[in-house]
């Protein structure tokens, strides 16, 4: 039983970590630009799948170290032609550009790697499992949960020490504020979105890793990471963090006793900080509410 | 001058309906068949009820569909274990979607913007998910099957709506006419200019006294009453509900289509859901890569017509 809920707390933590690494780059988009990045899933794709084109060449810590900036590249150029003349507007068409891309990336996807999933082969060292009785905790795992775990400190470290990070967390507050300072603000809101689409590409290179590649991946992972926001808190990014952690175990603790509802805890959790809490755990009055 | 414009007006919807109540006698001969006229119809409906929202309260719910889902399940249990009928069915349908929907719309109505889209999306994939999971009740991934539309008695005679697809058009047609005239009422009313208000200037709006909570609350309910309707017509048409009729992405497409109208407009849903659907129906089936065609169609309309269809045409004749 022990090693049952331990099997699954930490099979929760695994996923509630790639949670929390796509839902931080969407926070990110979002609290910044608002903008809902609906092709945030097909990011993670795009990551995990350049991460398979490019491991012959690099080995595979050259491809978990460049496929990201490719990733991040990509998102780079399709903020600048399809998402910039977006700013202006209402958020509605933003969100309707997102929908339709992620649309393009599947199919494109699809296309290109064709339907089946692909196998993605690990160093054998990292695919042992630590002990006979902890069977489970592959060093693949730990590997993940330690690399997310540096990704999103860095991310932190770079919001809170550097210039850049702190102009950022500026503009979220008061962007018109930031921009009469001289600030370039478009510069500012394309790394912003960058530096959100590298954590997902960052994610889809993990999870070929750990759940194999298919084109229709990132959808699956986009409706959690929406609510590990909403439970956070809008605005908040250490929200969305605890927020993806939460709803990854809550699952997993769920799976042990009633496997059926391990995905209904969600919601479950999300209707509860919307009756109780509605601006969320972190979540601030009359932020973007 | 306004005489002019007011028959102007009455030319163009006399036009509209008369295409409308034609649709059987000119679609064939273009290609097109009566059940495709038929859906266009309800999902225009559909469209209409998320652009009372969107185009005139200026509020965005991007999870809409959980709605129109729950009144094609709705109208699925009633003629399933209720009694064989259609009636029955629509109402059953139209309560289930417009109840819940008020319940939640209760919840949610003093968010805005982005939060607001963000909470509905997650909301509606809710209903998804149940749909998806309670397979005993709702048939899981398969959908709810095992019933269908049943003729209508009016005691002098029976309208036979289930083997004859022109008769079966004609009474969505009606039903459409019907919703759309309570929709245009509503709208031609005080409270229904007071959205407009909310929708041009919510501060203002709040200023002048309006609880516009209120009618936010008021209006997501009203959108969800008639996209249960909406719904339900859906399960008659296919005689079968569909978990994917609650996902996001049908959300999506019923935004688009208002969009794509022109969603400033009255009538701009149902030429965006006449396009979409007809689009749709032909790249999936000429290219296996018809998802890539919805999303450049999303990408253009977005960066080139903003104002959708309608508005473009309105801003090119007063140019």
């Amino acid at each position: 039983m022990t090693q049952l809920l331990l099997f699954n707390v930490t099979n929760g933590l695994i996923i509630g970590a790639f949670y929390a690494l796509m839902a931080l780059g969407l926070s990110l988009i979002l609290n910044l630009s608002n903008v809902i990045n609906f092709a945030h899933g097909g990011f993670l794709v795009i990551g995990g799948y350049l991460a398979y084109t490019i491991t012959p060449y690099v080995g595979f810590w050259g491809a978990l170290l460049i496929a990201p900036v490719l990733t991040a590249v990509i998102g780079l150029a399709v903020e600048g032609v399809l998402i910039r003349p977006l700013y202006g507007r209402d958020p509605l068409y933003s969100l309707l550009m997102t929908f339709g891309l992620a649309f393009i990336i599947e199919d494109g996807t699809r296309f290109i790697w064709g339907a089946q999933g692909k196998p993605v082969t690990i160093p054998p060292f990292l695919a042992r499992p630590l002990s006979h009785e902890l069977f489970f905790i592959t060093g693949y795992r730990i590997f993940m949960v330690v690399t997310v775990t540096i990704a999103v400190a860095l991310i932190f470290a770079l919001l809170r020490y550097t210039r850049l990070g702190i102009r950022i967390r500026a503009a979220t507050l008061d962007l018109e504020m930031v921009a009469a300072m001289g600030v370039n603000v478009r510069i500012l809101r394309s790394l912003n979105f960058a530096a959100g689409i590298y954590l997902a590409g960052l994610a889809g290179a993990l999870a070929a890793g750990q759940l194999g590649l298919e084109p229709t991946m990132g959808t699956g992972l986009l409706m959690p990471s929406f609510i590990a926001i909403i439970i956070g808190g809008v605005g908040s990014l250490t929200g969305t963090l605890i927020g993806g952690l939460l709803i990854g175990v809550a699952s997993g603790v769920t799976a042990v006793f009633a496997p059926a509802a391990s995905e209904a805890v969600m919601y479950v959790l999300m209707a509860f900080i919307l009756l109780a809490r509605p601006r969320g755990l972190l979540g601030e009055e009359g932020m973007m509410t | 001058m306004t005489g002019t414009l007011s028959t102007r007006k009455l030319a163009v919807l006399l036009a509209i309906w008369a295409l409308l109540a034609l649709a059987p006698y000119w679609m064939p001969p273009l290609g097109g068949y009566t059940a495709l006229g038929t859906r266009v119809l309800v999902l225009a409906l559909a469209a209409m009820s998320v652009n009372f929202l969107l185009g005139f309260t200026g509020v965005l719910s991007f999870g809409h569909a959980a709605y129109f889902g729950l009144g094609a399940y709705g109208a699925g249990f009633a003629l399933k274990f209720l009694a064989p009928s259609t009636p029955l069915a629509i109402v059953c349908g139209m309560m289930l979607g417009g109840l819940v929907g008020a319940a939640l719309g209760w919840v949610i109505a003093h968010r805005r913007g982005v939060y607001f889209a963000m909470v509905t999306i997650a909301i509606g994939q809710v209903f998804y998910y149940i749909a998806f999971q309670w397979s005993s009740l709702t048939g899981g991934d398969d959908g709810l099957r095992g019933f269908s539309r049943q003729p209508i008695d009016f005691g002098l005679f029976k309208l036979d709506i289930v083997s004859n697809s022109e008769t079966f058009y004609y009474f969505v047609l009606v039903c459409f006419a019907l919703v759309l005239a309570i929709m245009a009422f509503i709208l031609r009313s005080p409270f229904g200019r007071t959205l407009i208000a909310i929708r041009e200037n919510e501060r203002r709006a709040r200023f002048l006294g309006i609880p516009v909570d209120r009618h936010i609350w008021i209006a997501f309910s009203l959108s969800c009453f008639f996209m249960g309707f909406a719904g339900a017509l859906y399960a008659l048409v296919n005689n079968f509900a569909d978990p994917r009729g609650l996902h996001y992405s049908q959300s999506g497409d019923f935004v688009m289509m208002a969009v794509m109208g022109g969603m400033r407009n009255f009538w701009g849903p149902l030429l965006g859901a006449a396009v979409f659907v007809v689009l749709q129906d032909y790249l999936s089936s000429v290219t296996v890569n018809w998802m890539s065609g919805v999303g450049a169609l999303f990408v253009v309309i977005v960066l080139f017509f903003p104002r959708g269809l309608l508005g473009f045409v309105r801003s090119k004749s007063q140019a």
